[in-house]
């Protein structure tokens, strides 16, 4: 416990200064959340990548939390569905089960290429389609995977901080 | 007891049911903010739990498929027994008008009520992750109970009184009280059990997202906006009111007691500012603790609960020996 407490008092704040706010803004059904958006993770079929960006958008060093977003275990307490790959045959159904629990006003994330155009995987025998094939797609995050400085300003677009 | 007696009492349970009911989400974004500064995160600020309510209330409620009035009615019931508790608890004020329910076996039973309509509520979802989330926290509860009542006993066999008003008037009064082996044990007992039963590390983690890890979170997986608002906020009074209890029991200094008058009402502003800094601190410390632990396995969660049981009952043989 003394070497943790030494440890904490080294380190000090890891977090990144906020970069300026970004000027794109949420769509209309969601500006009225103010503030707080809870999102719910859907992997559609990714490879891992996104998902690994993405666990650094809410680690310490760019504490995406700040800005009033967090991660929540069910998609009943979430406003935004974040998906990641494209939609697998399997895991179609499950997305358009997961986008029906949320309750209204709901948006949804397409995050990285794979999401946007299935990427790499377009074509291949067990994908149904990109994410906007299944359910209606709000905000759409580019790269494979994306830097977690595109998915923190895609955060803030949602949150407006 | 005079008329302004009771009028300072009924300002004063009104008085701390509004600042529980304010003051409880503050004291939530307090100790995420604690936990987010030492691990060295910018956090979200102490208004955060506040705005996801204010959110959570313009959303749709959500009835899911097949659940009935017990699942709709719980919220209600949890948010209606943490206000009941917040007015009958002596927080600001030791002469609340509801004085004669400020007794230990009510209050132990009130909370004990929210926590059992939200495990049926649990049940009725039928869900997996509803029932195992309802069956943790009976385990939890039923072992949780008992050393509430041991150690709240231990602290009323001097005071001769059940009352909780009366044990902290009697502390006051005999502040030594608070260094004899009885309340030092009967207070680490109490302070693992309202760990357990407001579901803080080590026994139930409340950031997981990991259903299998989840004690009370699993319990409300089901609920959506307006109604999730409610759970929440019931959430965060019972916190409040359950470390106030630790607080006002152990360090009752600054509580507006039974001065006659308006010097009880003019006493009153001082006591809330004392019981919010008091759970403040008790928040951060708890906050701060959390850093360096790692929830338990549940399997080992009964040992944890059975130690501070015993804790509990050494207190109840030292006030019955000790006397």
């Amino acid at each position: 416990m003394k070497d943790l407490l030494r440890k904490i008092r080294k380190t000090g704040r890891v977090a990144e200064d906020p970069p300026e706010r970004p000027a794109e803004s949420a769509p209309d059904a969601l500006r009225e959340l103010g503030g707080s958006v809870q999102l719910r993770h859907v992997d559609a079929g990714s490879c891992n990548g996104c998902e690994v960006e993405i666990a650094s958008v809410f680690g310490p060093v760019y504490d995406a939390e700040r800005y009033g977003a967090r991660l929540v275990a069910s998609p009943r307490h979430a406003d935004a569905l974040v998906v990641t790959g494209p939609v697998t045959r399997n895991m179609e159904m499950a997305l358009r089960r997961t986008y029906e629990a949320v309750p209204a006003p709901k948006g949804v994330i397409a995050l990285g290429d794979c999401a946007r155009n299935c990427g790499v995987f377009a074509g291949a025998y067990g994908v149904v389609g990109a994410v906007r094939d299944v359910v209606p797609v709000d905000v759409e995050v580019p790269g494979c995977p994306p830097e977690p400085e595109a998915i923190v300003a895609a955060l803030r677009g949602l949150t407006g901080r | 007891m005079s008329g302004s007696t009771t009028l300072a009492g009924t300002v004063g349970a009104a008085a701390q049911v509004v600042l529980v009911a304010a003051g409880s989400p503050l004291l939530v974004g307090v100790m995420r903010q604690v936990r987010a500064r030492l691990e060295g995160r910018a956090g979200a600020g102490v208004l955060q739990p506040w705005r996801d309510l204010r959110k959570l209330l313009r959303k749709e409620a959500i009835t899911p498929h097949g659940t009935g009035p017990v699942f709709r009615a719980a919220p209600l019931v949890l948010a209606a027994t943490a206000l009941v508790a917040a007015g009958v608890v002596p927080i600001a004020t030791t002469e609340s008008p509801l004085d004669g329910a400020a007794d230990l076996f009510a209050v132990t039973a009130l909370l004990a009520l929210g926590t059992v309509a939200l495990a049926l509520a649990a049940l009725d979802t039928a869900t997996a992750f509803g029932g195992m989330g309802a069956s943790r926290e009976m385990t939890v509860l039923a072992l949780v109970e008992p050393t509430i009542l041991m150690s709240v006993f231990a602290l009323s066999v001097p005071v001769g009184s059940t009352n909780l008003g009366a044990i902290v008037n009697s502390t006051l009064h005999e502040p030594q009280r608070v260094v004899s082996p009885v309340s030092l044990l009967a207070a680490v007992a109490l302070a693992v059990v309202v760990i357990a039963e407001t579901g803080r590390i080590p026994v139930d983690n409340p950031a997981t997202h990991l259903e299998l890890t989840m004690i009370h979170e699993a319990m409300v997986l089901e609920y959506a906006g307006p109604d999730l608002a409610l759970v929440e906020w019931a959430s965060a009074m019972r916190l409040t009111v359950l470390l106030g209890l630790v607080a006002n029991l152990f360090a009752p200094w600054g509580i507006a007691g039974a001065d006659s008058g308006w010097v009880a009402l003019a006493a009153l502003p001082l006591a809330l500012a004392a019981f919010a800094a008091k759970v403040t601190l008790l928040g951060g410390a708890l906050a701060a603790g959390e850093v360096f632990m790692a929830k338990l396995r549940m399997f080992r969660v009964p040992e944890l609960l059975a130690g501070s049981f015993v804790l509990a009952l050494l207190a109840v043989a030292a006030s019955f020996f000790l006397a």
